[in-house]
C-alpha cells in the first residue's frame, strides 16, 4: 500500500517535469490572435504560469493531494468533474474488454487442451499465432471495415444513438441501464460497445489462449490428473476441475500487465470510435496542451494501473491455496 | 491351483523415443487372486511400464510389439476403451510414487476421496462421505474429519500417503498397483506405509502387483516376486525361495549388495561388473535367436 503511494506521488512529479519540458505553450493555443502581450501576460499570471517550475509543481501537488485538480484550460472546467463524467465510460469499455478477452482466451485454451494431439490442435495453434501478432488497431481498422462499411451492422461511433436521449442519474450507463432494466438502452450501448470491445479485447484472448493453454498441459500431465482419469473422470471435468485452478497463476499474472496495456490502448480506440471516454478526452487535452487536464488524466491512469497490480497480487493469494488456507 | 487373476504372456514393448530399444522383452507373469508380486530390478529395468500395462495407461511413445495382459481373461491390450474404463479405477487401481504430486493441491481432501466412489459406485454424497470416513479410520488416521477438510499441503508426506492408499483400496478393487509406493518417503514412514498396505490387502483380499527397487522391502511384504534387468524376467519365484536360494548369479549378486545394489557406492558389495557383462550378452543371444 506504502509502495503503492510512493509510485503515484512519483508519477505525479515524473508527468509534471515531462509537460514542462516538452515544447507547447497553453495559452498560445487559447488566445485569439488579435491579443495583446498584456492580455497574455494576464492569462499566464492566472494560471499559475508565471512562476517558478518548482512552485508551480508545490502548488499543484498541494491542491491535488486536497483532490483539486485545477480546472481544465481547454473546457474550462474542473479537471474532477470532467474525469468523473469520462472514466465510468472507459472503466465499462475496459472490464467488457477483460472479461471478454479472459472468458474467450481460457475457454479455446480449454478447447485447445481437450484437442491435444487431435489435427484440429495445430489448427488452432496457428490462429493462435495469428491473432498473437494482430495489435488492437488494426482490429478496429479492420472492424470497421467489415462490421461498419461493408455489412454496415453496428454502429460506427459513440457510446449511445444520439437520437434516444435517456437521462441518467450515474455516469456507467451499461450498469444503470442493465439495474433499470431498461433493456432497449442496454442493447443499444453494447452494439456501440462491440467493436471497441473486440479490438481492445482479441489481442488479450490470444495471450490468454497461449499461457493458459501451456500451463493447463503441464497440469494435465500431473499424477493427480492420472488418478482422477483412472477414476472415470471426464475430460472435460478432468481438465476444468482438476487441472484449471492450478494452471491459472501465469495467466492471472500476465492478465494483469496485459490490462494495464489495455487501459493505455483505450485512449487510441477510443479515438477511432469517437467514443467519449477518458483516453479520447486525453488526446484532445494533449492536442490542445491543457496542462491540468493531461495531468489529472495521467494520475488517473497511474492510480489504475496500481490498482490492477493490487488487486492481481490479491487474486493470486486468493487462488493459491497455500496461502488462503495457511 | 485358482486361476489367475492377472496372467502376463510374452509381453514385448520398444521405446519409440528411443530409436526402437526394447523396453519389455517377452516378459511373463502371474498373479493369484490375493497374492503380492513384487517387480523388482534396477531403475529403467521397465517396472513402471509393467504396471502401465497393467492399468492401461502406457504412454504413446512405448508400442506393445506383442504378447497379451489378461485380467481375469480380457486381455487388457485390445479391449475397447468403454471396458477398459470400467475396469481401471474399480478393478484395478493404482497407489502412485510421489504423494507430493498425487494429490490435486488446490482441493480439499474430502472431494478427491469420494469422487471416485461417486463416479464408480454411484454413493451419494453423504454416503460417499461416510465410506471416506470409514476409509480413514481404517488407514488409522485420527481426527479424520479434520483431514476431509484439509488441503494436501496441510498433511504430512505419511498422511499424504495413507490417503492414497485408502483411496486406492476405496472401489473395492480386485487388483492394485502400487508403483514404488515408500520411494519418496522417509525410512520410518516406509515401514509404517508397507505394513498398512500389508494389511489392507490381507483385510480386503486384494491382490497386489508391487514395485520397487528395494529387495529388502520384497522380503518384507512380496509371496512372489519377478527380477528384471533391462526389460527381461531374470528370475522368477515365491520370495521365500529366490531370496534363499537364488538361481542366477546376478539375483546372487543383488543379494550380496545389499538394500543399495541401486547405488554402487552404498551398496556393501557392489554388483561385479563381470555380471552385468554377462547379463547384456544372454539378452543380446536371445535377441538373435
Ligand atoms: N514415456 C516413455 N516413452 C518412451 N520410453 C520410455 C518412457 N518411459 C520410460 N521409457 C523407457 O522404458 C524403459 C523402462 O522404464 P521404466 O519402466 O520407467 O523403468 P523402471 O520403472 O524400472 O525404472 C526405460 O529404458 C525408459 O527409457
Ligand atoms: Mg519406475
Amino acid at each position: 500500500m506504502l509502495t503503492a503511494f510512493v509510485t503515484l506521488i512519483g508519477v505525479a512529479i515524473v508527468i509534471f517535469c515531462l509537460l514542462r519540458i516538452v515544447p507547447g505553450d497553453p495559452v498560445a493555443m487559447m488566445i485569439s490572435p488579435s491579443a495583446t502581450p498584456a492580455d497574455i501576460a494576464a492569462l499566464r499570471a492566472r494560471y499559475g504560469l508565471d512562476l517558478g517550475l518548482f512552485q508551480q509543481f508545490v502548488i499543484w501537488f498541494k491542491a491535488v493531494t486536497a483532490g483539486d485538480f485545477g480546472a481544465s484550460i481547454s473546457l474550462r472546467r474542473d479537471v474532477v468533474e470532467l474525469i468523473g463524467e469520462r472514466l465510468p465510460a472507459t472503466l465499462e469499455l475496459a472490464f467488457a474488454a477483460l472479461v471478454f478477452g479472459v472468458l474467450a482466451g481460457g475457454t479455446i485454451a480449454v478447447i485447445t487442451t481437450l484437442l491435444r494431439r487431435t489435427p484440429l490442435e495445430a489448427v488452432f495453434e496457428f490462429l493462435n499465432g495469428l491473432f498473437l501478432a494482430v495489435p488492437d488497431f488494426v482490429w478496429a481498422l479492420a472492424l470497421v471495415l467489415v462490421l461498419g462499411v461493408a455489412f454496415p451492422v453496428l454502429p460506427l461511433s459513440g457510446r449511445l444513438d444520439p437520437a434516444s436521449a435517456p437521462a441518467f442519474v450515474t455516469p456507467f450507463y451499461l450498469l444503470e441501464s442493465l439495474v433499470r432494466l431498461d433493456f432497449a438502452t442496454f442493447s443499444d450501448l453494447v452494439a456501440h460497445m462491440v467493436m471497441p470491445v473486440l479490438a481492445l479485447g482479441l489481442p488479450l484472448a490470444a495471450i490468454v489462449a497461449r499461457i493458459l493453454k501451456e500451463s493447463l498441459l503441464e497440469a494435465m500431465g500431473q499424477d493427480y490428473v492420472l488418478l482422477a482419469r483412472l477414476k472415470g473422470m471426464s475430460p472435460l471435468r478432468l481438465v476444468l476441475q482438476e487441472a484449471l485452478r492450478n494452471a491459472v497463476g501465469p495467466t492471472l499474472t500476465l492478465t494483469g500487465v496485459q490490462f494495464t496495456f489495455m487501459i493505455g490502448g483505450t485512449v487510441i480506440i477510443e479515438r477511432i470510435f469517437a467514443y467519449p471516454g477518458l483516453g479520447n478526452m486525453a488526446i484532445d487535452a494533449v492536442i490542445n496542451r491543457d496542462l491540468p487536464l493531461i495531468q489529472g488524466i495521467v494520475l488517473i491512469f497511474g492510480a489504475l494501473f496500481i490498482l490492477i497490480n493490487i488487486a492481481t497480487d490479491a487474486l493470486a493469494v486468493l487462488l493459491d491455496p497455500r496461502q488462503a488456507h495457511g | 491351483m485358482t486361476s489367475p487373476l492377472l496372467s502376463i504372456k510374452a509381453l514385448s514393448a520398444v521405446s519409440t523415443r528411443e530409436a526402437h530399444q526394447p523396453v519389455l522383452r517377452a516378459v511373463s507373469l502371474d498373479l493369484r487372486p490375493g497374492e503380492v508380486h513384487g517387480l523388482v530390478g534396477e531403475s529403467g529395468a521397465g517396472k513402471s511400464t509393467i504396471a502401465k500395462a497393467v492399468l492401461g495407461i502406457l504412454p504413446r511413445t512405448v508400442k506393445v510389439t506383442g504378447g497379451s495382459v489378461r485380467f481375469e481373461e480380457r486381455d487388457l491390450l485390445t479391449l475397447p476403451p468403454r471396458a477398459l474404463r470400467d475396469i481401471m479405477g474399480r478393478e484395478i487401481t493404482l497407489i502412485p510414487q510421489d504423494p507430493q504430486t498425487a494429490l490435486n493441491p488446490s482441493r480439499r481432501i474430502e472431494g478427491q476421496l469420494t469422487d471416485g466412489l461417486r463416479l464408480r459406485l454411484g454413493l451419494s454424497a453423504a454416503a460417499a462421505r461416510a465410506r471416506a470416513l470409514a476409509l480413514l479410520e481404517e488407514v488409522q488416521i485420527r481426527d479424520p474429519e479434520r483431514v476431509l477438510a484439509s488441503y494436501p499441503h496441510q498433511l504430512s508426506g505419511g498422511m499424504r500417503q495413507r490417503i492414497l492408499i485408502a483411496a486406492a483400496f476405496a472401489p473395492g478393487p480386485k487388483l492394485v498397483v502400487a508403483d514404488e509406493p515408500t520411494t519418496a518417503l522417509d525410512v520410518t514412514v516406509q515401514k509404517e506405509i508397507l505394513r498398512l498396505i500389508r494389511r489392507m490387502q490381507r483385510a480386503h483380499d486384494t491382490a497386489v502387483i508391487f514395485v520397487t527397487h528395494d529387495l529388502g522391502v520384497v522380503a518384507k511384504i512380496c509371496d512372489s516376486v519377478t527380477l528384471l534387468y533391462a526389460g527381461k524376467v531374470i528370475e522368477a519365484g515365491t520370495t521365500a525361495a529366490m531370496l534363499e536360494r537364488p538361481a542366477h548369479p546376478y539375483t546372487r549378486a543383488l543379494i550380496a549388495a545389499g538394500p543399495r545394489y541401486d547405488r554402487p557406492e552404498a551398496s556393501l558389495t557392489p554388483v561385479p561388473d563381470a555380471i552385468f557383462r554377462q547379463l547384456r550378452q544372454d539378452i543380446e543371444q536371445t535377441e538373435r535367436a
